[in-house]
């Protein structure tokens, strides 16, 4: 993998530190005017999701990693590992649970999920922003109850447990934004 | 569709006008001070040697082989200038430093430097402070680089063991802080110093360690410092000044030594300027220099916080 210097970097590039692939979210360029040059970078943990800051002396070099996001379509899920389709390639790979993380309460199937392939096996799985599930269980709705207020708890097709108004019916489809995990309305198919 | 506008200035057309205004000050400030504008190259047959700045090059079809530099500053030329019996004088110029692209730096920005002859660093500071109030700021405050650092770290950047600054270095962020007394008390200085100094007026930190002097004159007191001083708003360096140093051997032995510096550290080893090492044993008036950065004065006025919004255009985001 080719290493960056410290003049290439800039928000998106992957690193590696301490054997962890990282993404820079912040690049200060920090130099008194007769003095040394440094680089103040703020970075994610692709693995933890943890926040990290650096410092390097400009012109350091740092390992690359091979980091690549691609749309992968979701096939199932075999007990254990979730498996994705490249739908150019037909290329097929598998995802664990902690790669898949929150995105499996939300993906049935056929979706295109955003996987991150860290030397190609999948570090993340981001499901699309917005899905439509079936509710499977909820109590029995209040019929013309459309009023603002009320909530009560719906299990979807998934297993995902969301927070709906208090019509919302057995059966009735649903759109859920998967990054707030909330309810934004019924859906028609 | 998305028209393209990548072609559009990255300042607005206001501080576009802002500029103009700032130079137009400027001008009148250093006219009625009867201090001479100048004009000189950008383009020369040396570099420089100090071992922080990195010089661009270039070439030109009329001196085949040769590699010419642009300017980091206007600094030698306008010696020569000095040495020749111009009396004060200052330009407006563009400079150029390679390796130096962030928020508050361009690769080419634009410097303000002026040489008052026959002032020491005190009265040039005062002087600085007057043309700030005349483009609508505050008189500075003055700091010693020394009380800086006891006033937030409550060390003595003079005498404080090498292996103490390391390991604050090292709480401050900097994991693989090296043994480079310059480098420690840059990276202390600009991250943990003049950041928690809660300063909220410009401020001058003056009397810098012996090892940062450059082309300034060294004050033989205990412990010896350089002659130096910096201006700082809001944590941002503007301006960096000093007495000049006019002797020309122990000028000689500094870029010397600098060059040395650059050769340990693989770097290129420009010539130095022999031209301004004549002027200089032919005699350079006593006087005091500084170096304003314009581009950051305008980014005070205009409250912008990237270099990129008062410049018109720059060769890409950083």
């Amino acid at each position: 993998m080719a290493t960056y210097s410290t003049n290439e970097f800039k928000s998106g590039l992957k690193i590696m530190i301490e054997n962890d692939p990282c993404s820079i979210i912040e690049n200060e360029f920090v130099k008194p005017g007769k003095g040394q040059a440094f680089n103040r970078v703020k970075m994610r943990n692709l693995k933890t999701g943890r926040v990290l800051e650096k410092t390097y002396k400009s012109g350091e070099s740092v390992e690359g990693a091979d980091v690549v996001d691609l749309d992968l379509q979701y096939l199932y899920n075999d007990g254990e590992m979730w498996h994705f389709m490249n739908k150019d390639s037909y290329e097929q790979c598998e995802a664990d649970a902690n790669a898949v993380s929150d995105a499996k309460q939300w993906i049935k199937g056929e979706e295109m999920c955003l996987v991150t392939l860290w030397n190609d096996v999948p570090l993340s799985v981001a499901a699309p922003n917005f899905v439509v599930l079936e509710v499977t269980d909820t109590d029995p709705g209040l019929k013309g109850d459309t009023a603002q207020g009320g909530s009560k708890p719906a299990t979807l097709e998934t297993g995902a447990i969301v927070k709906v108004p208090l019509f919302v019916e057995n059966g009735d489809l649903l759109k859920i934004d998967t990054r707030t995990g909330e309810y934004v309305s019924r859906a028609k198919e | 569709m998305a028209s393209d506008t990548s072609w559009h200035p990255s300042a607005s057309l206001k501080v576009i006008k802002q500029r103009a205004s700032l130079l137009k000050q400027i001008r009148s400030f250093m006219n009625t001070r009867e201090i001479i504008e100048v004009d000189t190259p950008i383009l020369s047959h040396f570099g420089i040697s100090d071992p922080y700045i990195e010089s661009m090059t270039t070439s030109c079809a009329a001196e085949s082989d040769a590699l010419l530099y642009l300017q980091s500053s206007p600094e030698f030329c306008m010696k020569r200038l000095l040495a020749a019996g111009s009396g004060s004088i200052y330009q407006i110029a563009h400079v150029f430093r390679n390796e130096e692209s962030g928020k508050r730096h361009n690769t080419e920005f634009t410097m303000l430097e002026w040489y008052h002859a026959g002032f020491d660093y005190y009265q040039l500071m005062n002087e600085v402070g007057e043309l700030l109030i005349d483009i609508g700021l505050e008189r500075p405050d003055k700091m010693t680089y020394a009380d800086a650092f006891k006033q937030t770290l409550e060390l003595n950047p003079h005498t404080a063991a090498t292996s103490e600054l390391q390991t604050l270095c090292k709480q401050h962020g900097w994991d693989d802080a090296i043994d480079d007394r310059h480098a420690l008390l840059d990276f202390l200085f600009s991250q943990a110093v003049i950041k928690n100094l809660e300063q909220s007026k410009p401020l001058f930190i003056y009397d810098y360690p012996e090892c940062m002097s450059a082309l300034a004159t060294l004050k033989q007191s205990e412990p010896i410092v350089s002659e130096r001083f910096e201006l700082f708003i809001s944590g941002m360096e503007i301006a960096n000044g000093f007495n000049e140093l006019i002797d020309a051997d122990e000028q000689v032995k500094r870029f010397e030594s600098e060059l040395t510096t650059r050769s340990n550290k693989g770097l290129a080893e420009p010539p130095i300027d022999k031209d301004f090492v004549a002027a200089l044993r032919s005699g350079l008036p006593e006087c005091s220099g500084v170096a304003v950065g314009i581009d950051r004065l305008l980014m005070v006025l205009s409250k912008k916080d990237d270099i990129n919004e008062v410049s018109t255009f720059t060769l890409g985001s950083n």
